[in-house]
């Protein structure tokens, strides 16, 4: 079948319609058709993927329009990861949080289900397309979608967060919109091989220069790079608990995929490593970035926002490995876009399940957890080892390229930070481990060690918590193969 | 050299994580769970010893896991070293596990079904860092130990445990990820592999500053060898229940440290490198301070524990120590104490660990008189002590003699001086408790009437009687463990 | 000096759409409202569309709408010169989809925040947090 690539973004779309209009029939139903949406999604996103790694990139005409002038879907080995990544997470996720909608936000899952479905039509949507104006407006549909699920969080500051993180993520959108003006001025094109065939040899042009810049700090804004990270934390912690599991793995990650994907298919290695130099410059900032992030996650109360310090830390990881120049930093990069996505992703619903069960996660809250919830703390652990980059987890691999990367170029003070941020995660996860395992939770038995009665979260929520942080070990015993499969045949 | 494609290295490590699905789900069954463990405990020993043949025919037996990228595999090994190390582990595991019966039921502990657990998984982490093929995997397995031990060292889950919880964490994990972490990967920068060999993986690209600096922090990282100024979460471990300090913090960790300096050294840089930039002289002065320096510090403590931690502190010195003298006699002395020490130190925990268990007593200046009541607990302790201080009929003596032969080979008289004085402290610190165990007057007759405090019960004095009786064995029979080193090693 | 006067006049549209976004970005960040905010916001985006608009126009061109087609022998043959770009104003139609959207969101945030706080200033909003 030669339409899986319009399907993957079709599916969730129409189920999400579909989803909508069941709110008014029968809001029960819309949960399955949500569901039944993203797996049609997932499996065509697998499908793409069996076809990419058998017969190379695959070029998919939107409507049959050919492309300049049509909108076209262009498919390659990392299109393909990060959208089985995308796929694979918002299904799983969509599973492993009926119980926690259900809970937090009764009286409108039916909306929640389908804004979820729009909201990953959005990432899906940018993650395929190969068209610049396409990208936007898409990143833009994500947004919206986004903006509106943080609203549905916290009673008290939901809305607040929500509505700052409207200005910001409007500033970058526009930042990104401006730039693809420029771009669209100099090339007359709007698709991304073409525009960048056009702008070969052009190397001088400040409105190639303008255009980059504009469409890199967008992007910077729109992924929460430090020192453009102040909205993420709290839009991220005052979001609903099913939501933030989803966006927290996913958005920033797409959005370093679009950096990357501008990087090397846009505008290309040429132009920004060898005419702008601009390597060592950001470099530093990423390396500033992973710092920041980790000291400024030392300074949290709240488990849930600690986390989200991690994700602008992990930030600084990616953009530092793609702005390496060489090889071996940019497959770590790419190879962090998986891992960051799966690692953050177990941390959140094992966090996710906590929720449920205590509802609040300042750290103080998470007495005597380990005997409480001894699943779900399991999961955690495993995704706090993969954060800290222990061996096998997954996170330990990602870390190894980017250093060895960083060693090549000759960036020690980017290895220093990776290091010192790997032990600063070590300290941040142990506080929170002391206090689960050391402190009993109830007071009145204080002294006593017998067992402590278990209350885990519910049976479908920990079977996708494990199964996410089992797939962390499995993640990283096989990232020598999805190096050699995946990545290395996508940089050549 | 030949070698062997097999799955018993892989089968070696994983038998006893495997078997802790089913300790979990028999926790409500102390005797099940218990049997579980000798039988996977036994498997492991078996599966290791039927390797033992072919490795001391000079094979080596490998198994490739995962191929993570070229030169840094998940990949097992199994030669000479790892074989002599995995053996010391393994059969101690089994001694130990009996051990921990008695203690952990003896004082009625909480979690016990955790206890064993944890302690399955950092024997298999324990195998598999010494069947390790590369940095990499030790790398691996050296983690997962210091993780795995955290809650065994934590085991009370009180306010002090969980201070030295902190503490051993902070220097484990910090050193580790800190020191080794950059200079394993920097190795990889230069030379594109990590697989062991004994000529050393670098060919001519290291200088002199970058190899020391290097050297340094291999040597400091590897936290768990307990060099100064990295030693003092080993004390702080002492918190943990006897056989965790036992096994773990006598054997298995402390050792896994040590093991993984001689794997640098011997396999990373090779002797070679490491003679032509004089580089061992550097750790012998690192070695030797903290050789001196721990006994010093052992002779003023009063617990027992602590008195122990810090002899243990000092007698992993010696290894590195032997092996940094770079001649063949040093790297046979040093390996071979891996083996001695472990023997003979193993049995002074447990010694301590049934005193506390009997009497609960914990510091030294009350076991006055101690000795006439528990016979077999001090006669085991005296032999303990005297192969940790290294006199005949034990093999402390073999590997004490080796040492001093090695620096006489190495000229270098200065640090057979060393090895005298810290031999001496030993005694200095160890004989007196045996002396006044069994001479000294008995200080509390008036609160413990004499018929109150009996012998340990058996399952504690079957344990430290069969190490202390291997003790002398080996001062006899150290064959197998020399043939080792030298296949290991090649000299 | 009449170079930069010359080059302001000559690309009047520009320096137009840039001074109103910065117009938009001072209102977002500098003003205590928050409808104030959304103002700016909205005054920001605006200035995009501008921007593409003007991107799209030619001096003396028209709207592209075809009355006739080519012929065979190129007869009323069409030259691109004669019409403007259309393209850029239809991408800025989903553009200004994208802004009504947001700004009608904003707007019912807004809201949100007014009934559970009863303010709008963020001085205001941000004390009321720190004393919760």
């Amino acid at each position: 079948m030669d339409n899986y690539p319009a399907l993957i973004v079709v599916a969730p779309f129409i189920a999400a319609l579909f989803a909508g209009l069941f709110v008014w029939i029968d809001e029960r139903l819309s949960y399955p058709i949500a569901l039944a949406g993203l797996a049609v999604s997932l499996f065509s996103g697998i499908q793409v993927m069996i076809q990419v790694i058998a017969s190379g990139p695959i070029q998919y005409k939107l409507a049959g329009w050919a492309p300049p002038i049509g909108i076209e879907y262009r498919i390659d080995l990392l299109n393909a990861m990060v959208l089985i990544l995308v796929a694979g997470v918002a299904f799983l996720n969509l599973i492993a949080s009926y119980r926690s909608v259900q809970q937090e936000i009764s009286d409108r899952t039916g909306s929640y289900f389908t804004v979820y479905n729009l909201f990953v039509t959005g990432l899906l949507g940018v993650s395929i397309t190969g068209d610049l104006f396409n990208l936007y407006v898409l990143i833009e549909i994500t947004s919206l979608t986004s903006y509106a699920q943080i609203a549905l969080g916290d009673k008290d500051r939901g809305p607040l967060a929500s509505l700052n993180y409207v200005f910001i993520g409007v500033i970058g959108a526009s930042f990104y919109l401006l730039g693809v003006g420029y771009l669209y001025m100099y090339t007359g094109s709007l698709n991304m091989a073409d525009v960048a065939v056009l702008i070969k040899g052009s190397e001088g042009s400040s409105t190639v220069l303008t255009a980059f810049i504009l469409c890199i700090l967008g992007i910077w804004i729109k992924m929460a790079l430090f020192p453009m990270h102040v909205w993420l934390p709290n839009a991220y912690t005052y979001s609903p608990t099913a939501f933030s599991r989803v966006v927290a793995p996913l958005m920033t990650k797409v959005m370093v995929y679009v950096m990357i994907r501008l990087m090397v298919t846009v505008f290309g290695y040429d132009y920004i490593f060898n005419t702008l130099h601009l390597s060592d410059a950001v470099v530093w900032l990423a390396t500033l970035a992973v710092l920041a992030g980790g000291v400024m996650a030392l300074a949290q109360k709240n488990l849930k926002k600690m986390l989200t310090y991690i994700i602008v830390c992990e930030i600084g990881y990616m953009v530092g490995g793609a702005w390496m120049g060489n090889q071996l930093g940019m497959t770590g990069a790419i190879l962090h876009i998986l891992n960051d996505a799966l690692m953050t992703f177990a941390l959140f619903l094992a966090v996710g399940n906590m929720v449920y069960r205590i509802e609040k996660v300042d750290i103080t809250d998470l007495k005597g957890l380990f005997g409480k919830m001894p699943w779900t703390m399991g999961g955690f652990v495993l995704a706090a080892l993969s954060i800290i980059g222990v061996p096998p987890t997954c996170g330990f691999f990602s870390k190894w390229y980017l250093i060895l990367g960083a060693m090549e170029k000759g960036a020690y003070h980017f290895v220093a930070a990776l290091v010192i941020s790997s032990l600063i995660c070590a300290v941040l996860f142990f506080k929170v481990f002391e206090i689960c395992f050391f402190e009993s939770g109830s007071p009145d038995h204080e002294n006593s060690h017998g067992p402590v009665a278990i209350e885990d979260a519910p049976v479908s929520m920990i079977i996708i918590s494990g199964l996410v942080s089992l797939s962390l070990v499995v993640t990283g015993f096989y990232s020598g193969t999805i190096v050699n499969t995946i990545i290395l045949p996508f940089l050549k | 050299m030949e070698t062997i494609i097999s799955i018993k290295p892989l089968l070696a490590v994983l038998v006893t994580l495997f078997v802790v699905p089913v300790l979990i789900s028999s926790s409500s069954k102390p005797n099940v769970r218990e049997s579980w463990i000798f039988i996977a405990g036994i498997i492991k020993l078996v599966l290791i010893l039927s390797m033992l043949p072919a490795v001391l025919a000079g094979k080596q037996i490998v198994l490739t896991l995962f191929e993570f990228v070229p030169g840094a595999s998940i990949a097992f090994r199994v030669d000479g070293l790892g074989m002599l190390f995995a053996i010391v582990a393994a059969s101690l595991y089994i001694v130990t596990s009996l051990y921990s019966i008695g203690y952990m039921r003896g004082l009625k502990e909480h979690g016990q079904t955790r206890f064993v657990s944890f302690f399955a998984l950092a024997i298999s982490a324990t195998i598999g860092a010494a069947f390790s093929a590369n940095l990499l995997t030790l790398y691996l397995f050296y983690e997962i130990l210091s993780l795995a031990t955290y809650p065994l060292v934590t085991h009370h889950q009180d306010e002090k445990s969980k201070i030295s919880g902190r503490r051993y964490l902070t220097f484990i994990l910090g050193t580790s990820i800190g020191l080794v972490l950059p200079a394993m990967i920097y190795c990889y920068h230069v030379t594109g592999t990590l697989e062991f060999s004994t000529a050393g993986i670098f060919t001519g690209e290291l200088s002199k500053p970058e190899a020391t600096v290097l050297l340094l922090m291999f040597v400091f990282g590897f936290a768990k060898a307990g060099i100064m100024p990295f030693h003092s979460w080993l004390p702080a471990a002492m918190v943990a229940p006897t056989p965790v300090s036992a096994l773990l913090h006598a054997v298995a960790v402390v050792k896994v440290g040590v093991f993984s300096i001689v794997r640098v050294m011997t396999g990373v840089f090779g002797v070679d490198l490491l003679t032509t930039y004089n580089l061992g002289i550097m750790v012998m002065i690192i070695a030797s301070v903290t050789i001196l320096l721990g006994s010093c510090i052992a002779m003023s403590q009063d617990e027992l524990k602590r008195r122990l931690a810090y002899s243990t502190i000092s007698q992993l010195s010696y290894i590195v120590f032997g092996v940094a003298l770079l001649t063949p006699q040093g790297l046979l002395g040093g390996v071979i104490h891996i083996v001695m020490h472990a023997f003979g130190k193993i049995t002074l925990f447990f010694c301590a660990g049934a005193i506390y268990v009997t009497t609960h007593k914990k510091y030294i200046s009350q076991m006055s008189g101690l000795g006439r009541k528990m016979p077999f607990t001090f006669a085991a302790f005296f032999i303990g002590a005297l192969g940790v201080i290294g006199l005949p009929p034990t093999g402390g003596f073999y590997s004490k003699w080796n040492l001093i032969l090695g620096t006489l080979e190495a000229q270098q008289t200065i640090f057979m001086l060393v090895l005298l004085v810290s031999s001496f402290l030993n005694a200095f610190y160890f004989l007196p408790i045996v002396y006044k165990g069994f001479f000294g007057k008995s200080e509390d007759q008036e609160e413990n009437p004499p018929e109150k405090i009996k012998e340990a019960n058996l399952c504690l004095i079957i344990p430290l009687m069969l190490t202390a009786v291997i003790s002398i064995i080996l001062f006899f029979y150290p064959t197998i463990f020399i043939n080792l080193i030298k296949v290991g090693l090649g000299i | 000096m009449s170079d930069v006067l010359s080059l302001i006049v000559a690309k009047y549209n520009y320096w137009l759409y840039v001074i109103l976004m910065m117009i938009g970005l001072y209102g977002m960040i500098a003003k205590n409202n928050l409808v104030k905010k959304i103002v700016g916001m909205n005054i920001f985006q605006t200035a995009i569309i501008l921007f593409y608009v003007s991107v799209g126009y030619k001096r003396d061109a028209t709207i592209p709408i075809l009355a006739n087609a080519h012929d065979a022998h190129g007869a009323t043959a069409i030259h691109a010169a004669d019409y403007i770009n259309p393209l850029t104003s239809c991408l800025m139609l989903t553009a200004i989809v994208v802004s009504v959207a947001t700004f009608g969101y904003a707007m019912a945030l807004a809201v949100r925040i007014y009934q559970r706080y009863q303010t709008l200033e963020e001085d205001e909003l941000r004390m009321r947090l720190s004393e919760e």
